[in-house]
C-alpha cells in the first residue's frame, strides 16, 4: 500500500540526555538527507549504518543539534520501510526543533502506535500481535487526537476560525461563480484574491512568530488542583511554582479567569489550574464560575484532589470525589503539620484505586513525594498525554507552514494567471490544513457556506 | 405473449429521466425490458425548467452519452438553445446547458423507446412488488396484471404519494397535476424499507405574447457549435434567445405581506426543501437585504407560446403568483398559464442502497432518480443509466459497474448518496467532487468510453474513432515533451508576438505551451504537427500540458485512495464483533455496510482510528497470512 512518510520521538518524554527521532517511509531517507549536513548524503550511505553529522534548519542555515543518523533500508527494519533514526544530544526543545525541521521537510507527524501499525500491516509482526495492535490504537488515537487539539489555546484556536472563515468565505465566493456562472455575484477577480491570501499568510505569520516563541501554542499535561476553599489548593499551586521554574511566561492581554501557572517537574512539562480563584467568587458570578470550573476538570488530564487534615471529610467532598473518580486523580492530604481530624482509612476505603500523599505546605514537606506520584502517573500509561502531549506543537507547526507555503503557492498561481478554479485548489488545501489544526476539516461546510453566502435558485 | 403472465429480464417502473435511461441501457444489453409508465404522453416529461446542463450537470450528460446513454443525443436533437459556461474559467469547470423544446424532447425521447429492440413500452400503474425471500420477482399493477421479471428498477420520481400544494389547496398529486402513486409507496412501506418526505416546487409559467421583452435584457446561444454527445455532428439551427429581469421590492413586498398564506411559512409543507432551489418566498425572507433577484424568461419551445419564468418558483395562492408576477419588469402585463406549486413526495433514504443501486433490503430491486432523493432530470438520468446496466448485469450474472469518484461526477453522486445519505433533495455541484480536475466536461469520453465499451452501449464504430482520437492525442504529447523550439529568428518573433519572453536555448514544445501567453495555435506555428489535428485533439493535448502540474498532484491522492479502495470489506462482515471499534463506527458501519475501505473512510462517525483498525483487522483475516 501506498503510504506517506513519517516521524516521531521515540524515546519517552522527560529531560533525558538523549532523544530518538525515527522516521519511517519511503521518503525517509530523503526527508532526513533535506535536514542532515554530514560527510556523506545519506542517500548514498549503506543500509544499517550510523553517521556522525548535524541537523541544519535549511530555511535559515542554523545549526540545530549534533547528531547521530542510522539509516535502515527496507525491508529489514521495524516497519520493513526505509527507517531513519536520529540520536540528538540536546535537550526537550532542542529534540522538539529537529522533529519541526523534518515535518517542514515532508514527513509527517506519526500517529500513536503508527510505527507498530505500519510493521505489522507489512506483515514484520505476528498475527498473534493484532489484537495489541488495535488496543494500542484504540486506546491512544483517539485520545491523543482530542488531547493535540487541547492544546489549542482557546485564542488560537479563536484566531485559525477567523482566518479560515476568511478562507471559507472566499472559497464560497469562487465556487458560486463556478456553479452558478450565471448568478448576479461579481465574478472574483485576481485583485479580491491576492488581497485574501495576503491577508491570511499575514495571520499565519503572526500564528507562527507566536508559535515559534512558545507563547501560544502551549503545552503539558493539564493538571488541575481542586477542592473546598481553604484546603491549601493555591499555597500548593505557589509551592510546586516555587520549587520548579515556571517554563512559559504569562501571555500579555490575556484575562485570567482562573490561576494558570507552568511547571517543568523532572522534564515533564504541567500546566497547574488552580480552580479556587473561581469558588471564592462563586456568590457573584455563580454560573461563570461553576462553568469553568467544570470545564476545567473536564479538561484536565490530571487532579490534584487536595484534602485538609485537620477537617472531617465534607458531604461536598464526597460529592466532588464521587465526580472526578473515573479521572486520573492524586489525593493530596494537606496540612499533615496540624493535629489529624479527617479518616484516613475511610478516604482509602472509598477510594482504594486512588494514590493517596501526605503533604505540608507549611513546611515544605512531602512535595517530593507528590512530584514522585506525578511523574509515576504521567509515565506507568494511567496518562494517555505522554508523547503527544509535547509533540503537537510541532504538528501544530508544520500545518501553518503548509497553510502558509498553499497559499503562497496560490499567490504564485494568481500572478501566473492561471484560472481561478485552479487557484482554488491552493486556497482550499490551506483551508484545510489550518482546520486540521483545530480538527475541523468536514467539506460539506463549504456548501453550507456556498447557501448561507449567496441567494442562488431556480 | 400470455397478457395474464409475462416474463421479462428487467421491468423499469417510471419513463422519466431516469426510467428511460434504465430502459434502454438493460434493452440495448440484451435484456427482455418492460417500461411501465403511469402515462404514455409524459415520458421523458419536464415538470420543471426547460433546460438540460449546467456546471456538474452538464458533466453529467457527457459521461452518460460516453457510457452509451440517450440524454445527450435527445437534447441535441431539440434544443433551442446551447452555450457554454465558464468559458472565462479553467477546463474543469467548463460545462455546457441547452434549453430544450420540451416536447419535442419528449417526442424524441418516446420515439426512441419505441423504436428500441427488446423493450416494451407500456401504460400501467404499478401498486406492489412481487416479493419471494426478500427477493423482487416482479411487479403488480393496479388493473391487477402481474408482471414477472429477474430484475426491477424503481424510477418513481415525484410520484410516490405526492401531493400538491398551492396556498391554502393542497390535493394528492404527482407532478404537472399527474395522478399520484399511492399504493406503491404503502407496499414499499410494508417491505420495510424506511421512506421520509421531501418537497420541490417550480415556478408559474406566462404567455410569450404577453411579455414586453423591450424591459428585458437578451440572452442569446452560442455561434459556435456545441453538442453534448460525441456522436453529434450537426448543429440545430435558429436558436432561440431566453430573457433576463429582475424582481422589484415591490414584488418582495407583496411575498412579505402574503406569507401568512404561504405553505412554506404556515405549515402546510412538512417536507424537507433543497436550498439548492428555493423558492422566492424563501430568497426573500432570508435574504431580506438583497434588492433584486435575477428572473430569466425561458421559452418551453418552439411551438408554444409557453415561458418558464426562472427564479419564481412559488406555492403562494393563484391571486398573489398573479400580482408577483406583474411586478416584475417586462411581465406587467403578463398572463399565467400555469400557476407554480410545490410538490412533496416520499423518498427511499438512500442508505438503503448498494453503490450498484441495487436495495440492501429487497435483492434485484434498483431504485434511480428522485426517488433515492436527487434533485434534477441529469442526476436521475445518471443514476438511471446505471440501476439500468447494474439491473442488466444482475440477470446476467455479471458483477455491477460501481464508478468511483476520480472516474465521473455520476460516480460522486452515487457514492455521496450511499455513503453519506441526504437529508434533502441533492444536487451536484462542482465542488462536490474533490477530483474536480480530472472529471472535465471535455474528457469524459477518454474517461468513460472503454468502459462503455465493455458494458456494451458504445459500438464498434464509435470505440473505433475513439481509439483514434485516443492515440492522436498520445502522439502529440509525446512530439511536444521530446521536439525541441529552436531560438531562431522565426521561434523568437512568435514568442514576441504572443507577449512573452524569448528563448536562449532549445526547449521543449511542452515547456513552451505551458507558459499562460502561449496556446497550441502559437505552438503549431513554431513546429506543426506532421498532419493537421482535430479541435478535439488539440484541446486535450493543451490542456493536459498546460494543466500537467495539478493534473499530477490530483493523480496522486487518486492512487492514495484507490489504494484504499482496494481493501475489499465484506458486505455480510459483523462489525459488532471487532473489538477496537468506537461504538459509532459499529453502529455506522452496519448500516451503510461499505465495500471497501475508502468507501467506509468516507462515512462520517468513523474516525481514523477506526480505520485502522479496520485494516489492522483485513491482515489478520488474510488467508495468506494466516497460512504463512
Amino acid at each position: 500500500m501506498q503510504q506517506d512518510t513519517i516521524a516521531a520521538i521515540a524515546t519517552p518524554p522527560g529531560e533525558a540526555g538523549i532523544a530518538v527521532i525515527r522516521i519511517s517511509g519511503p521518503e525517509a531517507i530523503a526527508v532526513a538527507d533535506r535536514v542532515y549536513q554530514g560527510k556523506n548524503r545519506l542517500k548514498d550511505v549503506d543500509s544499517h549504518t550510523i553517521h556522525y553529522g548535524y541537523i541544519v534548519d535549511p530555511t535559515s542555515g542554523e545549526r540545530l543539534d549534533e547528531v547521530l543518523v542510522t539509516v535502515m533500508k527496507a525491508p529489514r527494519t521495524y516497519t520493513r520501510e526505509d527507517v531513519v533514526e536520529v540520536n540528538c544530544h540536546g535537550g526537550l526543545v532542542v529534540v522538539k526543533r529537529v522533529l519541526q525541521a523534518l515535518l517542514n521537510h515532508g514527513a509527517r507527524l506519526a500517529e500513536p502506535g503508527e510505527f507498530t501499525k505500519r510493521a505489522f500491516l507489512n506483515g514484520r509482526l505476528d498475527l498473534s500481535q493484532a489484537e495489541a495492535v488495535m488496543d494500542l490504537i484504540r486506546s491512544k488515537t483517539d485520545r491523543a487526537r482530542q488531547i493535540a487539539l487541547r492544546q489549542v489555546e482557546g485564542r488560537l484556536s479563536k484566531r485559525i476560525g477567523e482566518l479560515r472563515q476568511i478562507l471559507i468565505e472566499t472559497l464560497a465566493h469562487i465556487e458560486v461563480t463556478i456553479d452558478y456562472p450565471e448568478h448576479d455575484v461579481e465574478e472574483v477577480t485576481q485583485a479580491l484574491l491576492r488581497e485574501k491570501c495576503k491577508q491570511v499568510q499575514a495571520g499565519i505569520d503572526e500564528l507562527l512568530k507566536y508559535a515559534e516563541e512558545g507563547k501560544i501554542l502551549r503545552e503539558g499535561v493539564k493538571t488541575a488542583i481542586i477542592g473546598l476553599p481553604n484546603v491549601g489548593k493555591s499555597s500548593l499551586l505557589n509551592a510546586l511554582v516555587r520549587e520548579n521554574r515556571a517554563i512559559v511566561t504569562d501571555i500579555p492581554g490575556t484575562t485570567r479567569d482562573v490561576i494558570e501557572e507552568y511547571v517543568n517537574i523532572r522534564g515533564i512539562p504541567l500546566q497547574l489550574i488552580d480552580t479556587a480563584g473561581i469558588r471564592q467568587t462563586e456568590d457573584e458570578v455563580e454560573r461563570i464560575g461553576v462553568e469553568r470550573s467544570r470545564q476545567a476538570l473536564a479538561e484536565a488530564d490530571l487532579i490534584l484532589f487536595v484534602l485538609n487534615q485537620a477537617e472531617p471529610l465534607r458531604d461536598d467532598e464526597v460529592a466532588l470525589l464521587e465526580q472526578v473518580k473515573e479521572m486520573n486523580v492524586i489525593l493530596v492530604i494537606n496540612k499533615a503539620d496540624l493535629e489529624p481530624v479527617l479518616d484516613i482509612d475511610e478516604v482509602r476505603k472509598r477510594y482504594p484505586q486512588l494514590p493517596l500523599v501526605h503533604i505540608s505546605v507549611k513546611e515544605e514537606r512531602g512535595l517530593d513525594q507528590l512530584e514522585e506520584q506525578i511523574v509515576e502517573q504521567v509515565f506507568s500509561g494511567q496518562m494517555d498525554g505522554d508523547d503527544l502531549t509535547y509533540v503537537s506543537n510541532s504538528r501544530h507547526i508544520a500545518l501553518l507552514h503548509e497553510a502558509r507555503q498553499a497559499l503562497e503557492d496560490a499567490l504564485k498561481a494568481i500572478e501566473a494567471g492561471w484560472p481561478v478554479d485552479m487557484v482554488q485548489i491552493d486556497i482550499q488545501r490551506a483551508w484545510e490544513r489550518l482546520g486540521e489544526i483545530v480538527g475541523d476539516t468536514v467539506s460539506e461546510t463549504l456548501i453550507d457556506q456556498l447557501f448561507a453566502q449567496f441567494c442562488l435558485g431556480k | 405473449m400470455d397478457q395474464q403472465t409475462e416474463h421479462y429480464d428487467v421491468i423499469v417502473v417510471g419513463a422519466g429521466h431516469a426510467g428511460v435511461e434504465a430502459a434502454l441501457a438493460a434493452a440495448r444489453m440484451g435484456c427482455q425490458t418492460l417500461c411501465l409508465t403511469l402515462n404514455l404522453d409524459t415520458v421523458a416529461l419536464m415538470p420543471c425548467n426547460p433546460s438540460i446542463g449546467g456546471p456538474a450537470k452538464g458533466h453529467v450528460v457527457r459521461e452518460i452519452d460516453a457510457l452509451g446513454g440517450e440524454m445527450a443525443k435527445t437534447i441535441d436533437k431539440t434544443y433551442i438553445q446551447i452555450r457554454m459556461l465558464n468559458t472565462g474559467k479553467g477546463p474543469a469547470v467548463q460545462a455546457l446547458r441547452a434549453q430544450a423544446d420540451k416536447w419535442l424532447y419528449q417526442q424524441t425521447m418516446k420515439e426512441t423507446l419505441e423504436n428500441t429492440p427488446n423493450l416494451t413500452l407500456r401504460q400501467a400503474m404499478v401498486e406492489a412488488l412481487v416479493v419471494e425471500d426478500g427477493v423482487c420477482k416482479g411487479v403488480i399493477t393496479r388493473t391487477g396484471q402481474t408482471f414477472y421479471s429477474k430484475t426491477v428498477v424503481l424510477t418513481t420520481g415525484t410520484y410516490l404519494r405526492g401531493k400538491i400544494i398551492l396556498g391554502e389547496l393542497e390535493y394528492e398529486s404527482g407532478p404537472n397535476n399527474q395522478q399520484p402513486a399511492i399504493g406503491l409507496s404503502e407496499n414499499l412501506q410494508k417491505l420495510g424499507f424506511k421512506l421520509v418526505r421531501f418537497k420541490t416546487g417550480t415556478t408559474p409559467r406566462v404567455h410569450s405574447d404577453s411579455i414586453d421583452y423591450s424591459k428585458t435584457e437578451i440572452q442569446p446561444g452560442d455561434e459556435e457549435f456545441r453538442a453534448f454527445s460525441y456522436e453529434t455532428t450537426e448543429r440545430n439551427p435558429n436558436q432561440l434567445p431566453c430573457w433576463l429581469t429582475y424582481t422589484t421590492e415591490e414584488t418582495h413586498k407583496i411575498i412579505m405581506d402574503n406569507l401568512h398564506r404561504a405553505p412554506m411559512y404556515t405549515g402546510a409543507i412538512k417536507g424537507t426543501g433543497t436550498r439548492y432551489c428555493p423558492s422566492i418566498e424563501d430568497k426573500v425572507v432570508r435574504f431580506s437585504d438583497r434588492p433584486r433577484h435575477q428572473i430569466f424568461l425561458e421559452p418551453e419551445g418552439r411551438h408554444t407560446k409557453e415561458v418558464y419564468v426562472q427564479g419564481l418558483s412559488t406555492s403562494m395562492p393563484e391571486e398573489i403568483q398573479i400580482k408577483m408576477v406583474r411586478s416584475v419588469p417586462g411581465l406587467e402585463k403578463a398572463r399565467i398559464m400555469r400557476p407554480g406549486y410545490a410538490i412533496e413526495y416520499d423518498v427511499i433514504v438512500p442508505d438503503q442502497l448498494w453503490p450498484s443501486l441495487e436495495t440492501k433490503l429487497v435483492a434485484n430491486l434498483f431504485t434511480a432518480g428522485q426517488i433515492n432523493g436527487t434533485s434534477g432530470y441529469e442526476e436521475a438520468a445518471g443514476q438511471g443509466l446505471m440501476a439500468g446496466i447494474n439491473a442488466a448485469r444482475k440477470v446476467q450474472g455479471k458483477d455491477p459497474i460501481i464508478l468511483d469518484r476520480s472516474q465521473a461526477y455520476i460516480g460522486v453522486l452515487i457514492d455521496d448518496l450511499v455513503t453519506k445519505g441526504t437529508n434533502e433533495p441533492y444536487r451536484l455541484l462542482t465542488s462536490r467532487a474533490e477530483y474536480r480536475l480530472l472529471l472535465r466536461h471535455d474528457n469524459a469520453d477518454l474517461r468513460l468510453t472503454e468502459l462503455g465499451y465493455e458494458i456494451g452501449l458504445i459500438s464498434e464504430e464509435r470505440y473505433q474513432r475513439f481509439k483514434r482520437k485516443k492515440r492522436m492525442i498520445e502522439e502529440e504529447l509525446k512530439r511536444l515533451k521530446e521536439e525541441k523550439a529552436r531560438p531562431d529568428e522565426t521561434t523568437q518573433a512568435i514568442l514576441k508576438e504572443a507577449g512573452t519572453a524569448p528563448i536562449n536555448n532549445a526547449v521543449s514544445l511542452a515547456v513552451l505551451l505551458r507558459r499562460p501567453e502561449l496556446s497550441y495555435a502559437h505552438i503549431e506555428r513554431i513546429s506543426p504537427p506532421p498532419e493537421p489535428l482535430p479541435r478535439e485533439v488539440i484541446e486535450q493535448v493543451e490542456i493536459q500540458i498546460k494543466y500537467e502540474g495539478y493534473i499530477e498532484k490530483q493523480i496522486q491522492q487518486v492512487e492514495r485512495m484507490k489504494s484504499l479502495q482496494s481493501k475489499k470489506l465484506s458486505p455480510d462482515l459483523d462489525y459488532h464483533s471487532i473489538k477496537g471499534l468506537s461504538y459509532e463506527a459499529r453502529e455506522k458501519l452496519s448500516k451503510v455496510r461499505p465495500l471497501n475501505i475508502a468507501q467506509a473512510s468516507r462515512i462520517s462517525g468513523v474516525s481514523p482510528a477506526d480505520i485502522s483498525i479496520l485494516l489492522i483487522y483485513l491482515e489478520q483475516m488474510n488467508p495468506a497470512r494466516k497460512n504463512a
